[in-house]
């Protein structure tokens, strides 16, 4: 095993992927030489693998995700990056439009190998429009998997296999813990990770949390609180994937403990809160012994104040206080 | 030009009219569902620039899409059977006449979003880039689409990567119900290519020469990497926007005059001029196109419906 940081292990992705295959090669705003993207994941590959494959792009985000589909369709595996995920409104239409609709309505003849990177997540006082999460909006869209890891060892095997997948992901790369420089063991060895299936992060028995992102940290250094001062077991599930969404491990943990909290960055509404909480009253209600208990942001854009912006996240302490109001 | 390839010319330029004519009937009987939109008036802009284009080469189509399919070699009874929502459709009856595609004629698809097709052509152009193929690609978008966003940023971005395309704007007057002259501020729409220092040509789009011409010097300028070019052909649609589209908003005299320009007719007074071909020898055309429409849709007719277990189908590879 080996530590490295968040950052090096999506480069550490990237690079060994395109060492394997030819067709894949990446295109957005500043992913060539000087950058490797805004905050410097793509750094270094540009020296490596030139100009072609590091392909640098006048910020046009809708001709970017455009092209991406265009070379996927006709049998390269690109990956458009998209700085920040609040900018994919701007090439939306190629999202949901074309790149999630495209094989299913020519019945079959395509096969579209593309990821679309991003960053995602709040907590750097970015504001409104560089800190939006999207997994909740995107996972209405049927045809498009979405994976949103929480540590170097997760980012660097599943986006791995997001390359290697035929089919359109998004692969949404959290800002604070890309900035950050959290850090985390890998393998020396190559490993890839599938796409679909969720993590048990820390085993426990009173009570499951189900976390995305960022919350993972968060829900992690919560069960390790209530554990030493209240002899609270918590089981931390890290979704890791979206879109396919692992039902089995989540049920099967709820089966366990009996008790659901979710926690999850994004606005309550709609979220991916909404649909797990959905899906576990449908599926598992038998197993519930206390109403299931959602840890979301406020319905509302994320503000800059830095007092506003930890209010507005999800932290240990709300999630402390919803686990302990049904434990 | 050989007598071939004009004969294949005039013949794909009925193939799509008599097959659009058809489809209308189809429609008004209720025999095709959703949306229509026919692609009659504008024949020699798709046969222009198809027959200026390999087999190998790609095309991107418009929500108007039958007479770009047709022109790149589509068979119309999996046309009409798509149309008809039908399992032997060229996309299983999934998409319908908005969403006709064939990857092995090179047909990435027709796109119910307007100018949609102009960022996606520039991945299919620069995918022929970097496998080292000298494939070219051909967009075929309208006059509505190129006051889109993508139609700037698509263009911009193929042309610092010179990418080999062929952007085709399929003037044909309107978009939707606005007339051209109200959407935009100058007279040729090709002369917006000085913003990204490409070519940009305006041509009469009703003579199919014309358009064969001129998109065959865009192809060879693609095909030697010097980049894209832009095309305008001013055409005019007969048909409504959709069918059902009562076209209130088009003045009478208007519509006159470019029946007076239709592409077939002129284009068959001049095979029959030049002594290319008989008028006897069109008219045989015409029979044999005829009798290819009935039974394209007696194929479609008798075709099944897919199974409704393919509803599940091809969302994931």
């Amino acid at each position: 095993m080996k530590t490295v940081t968040y950052m090096q292990a999506f480069n550490e992705a990237i690079d060994e992927e395109m060492a394997r295959d030819k067709t894949v090669f990446a295109l957005g705003e500043d992913v060539g030489q000087f950058w490797g993207n805004a905050l410097g994941e793509y750094k270094g590959l540009a020296a490596k693998y030139g100009a072609e494959r590091l392909r640098q792009t006048p910020i046009s985000e809708t001709a970017i995700v455009g092209a991406a589909i265009g070379a996927a369709a006709t049998g390269l595996r690109p990956i458009a990056v998209v700085m920040f995920s609040d900018f994919l409104g701007v090439p939306m239409d190629e999202i949901l439009n074309q790149l999630t609709k495209m094989r299913y309505m020519f019945g079959g003849i395509i096969k579209l190998p593309m990821v679309i990177t991003s960053y995602s997540g709040a907590g750097f006082q970015a504001a409104a429009q560089h800190s939006k999460n999207m997994e909740g909006l995107f996972m209405t869209i049927p045809g498009l998997k979405i994976v949103s890891p929480a540590t170097p060892y997760d980012v660097k095997g599943l986006m791995k296999s997001a390359i290697r997948d035929d089919n359109p992901v998004l692969f949404l790369l959290r800002s604070v813990l890309l900035a950050g420089g959290l850090k985390g063991e890998i393998p020396e060895e190559e490993y890839t990770i599938p796409l679909g299936r969720a993590d048990i992060k820390r085993e426990g028995k009173d009570v499951t949390v189900v976390a995305i992102g960022t919350m993972v940290h968060r829900a992690l250094a919560c069960a390790n609180k209530l554990e030493a001062e209240k002899g609270i077991s918590v089981e931390v599930v890290d979704l890791r994937t979206v879109i396919p969404l692992d039902k089995e491990t989540i049920i099967n943990s709820v089966k366990k403990t009996n008790k659901l909290v979710i926690m999850d960055e994004e606005p309550k509404t709609g979220s991916v809160a909404a649909e797990i909480a959905a899906i576990v009253a449908e599926e598992a209600f038998d197993s519930l012994d206390a109403p299931i208990k959602r840890v979301c942001a406020p319905d509302t854009p994320v503000p800059f104040s830095p007092v506003l912006e930890k209010f507005w996240m999800p932290d240990e302490e709300n999630l402390a206080k919803a686990i302990e109001e049904i434990v | 030009m050989d007598k071939t390839k004009l004969m294949s010319m005039y013949e794909l330029m009925v193939r799509i009219r008599t097959f659009e004519e058809r489809v209308r009937k189809e429609f008004a009987a209720g025999n095709i569902g959703g949306f229509i939109h026919l692609y009659s008036g504008e024949e020699a802009t798709a046969v222009g620039v198809c027959s200026a284009i390999r087999k190998d080469d790609y095309i991107i189509s418009t929500h108007r899409g039958h007479g770009h399919v047709i022109a790149k070699g589509g068979k119309t009874d999996r046309m009409m059977a798509e149309l008809y929502g039908k399992i032997t459709g060229y996309n299983k009856g999934k998409g319908g006449s908005m969403h006709i595609a064939d990857v092995e004629l090179g047909i990435l698809g027709a796109n119910g979003i307007v100018g949609a097709g102009i960022t996606i052509i520039n991945g299919a152009a620069l995918s022929a880039q970097m496998r080292g193929t000298d494939q070219v690609c051909a967009c075929f978008f309208s006059d509505g689409a190129s006051n889109t966003t993508r139609f700037h940023e698509g263009i911009n971005l193929a042309s610092i990567w010179k990418l080999p395309v062929v952007f085709v704007i399929e003037n044909n007057g309107y978009a939707e119900s606005t007339p051209v002259t109200y959407s935009t501020n100058i007279k040729n729409l090709a002369e917006r290519a000085c913003a990204y220092g490409i070519p940009g040509v305006t041509v009469d789009g009703n003579d199919v020469m014309a358009v064969y011409e001129a998109a065959k010097e865009a192809v060879e300028r693609a095909r030697r990497k010097e980049g894209p070019t832009l095309l305008e052909c001013k055409t005019y649609r007969y048909h409504g926007h959709f069918e059902g589209d009562m076209q209130e908003y088009k003045p009478k005299e208007e519509v006159e005059e470019w029946l007076k320009k239709d592409p077939i007719p002129r284009f068959a007074s001049k095979l029959i001029n030049d002594k290319v071909a008989t008028e006897s020898e069109l008219k045989e055309i015409d029979k044999r196109l005829e009798q290819e429409i009935e039974d394209a849709v007696k194929f479609a007719v008798e075709s099944p419906y897919p199974d409704v277990s393919e509803t599940f189908e091809d969302v994931w590879a």
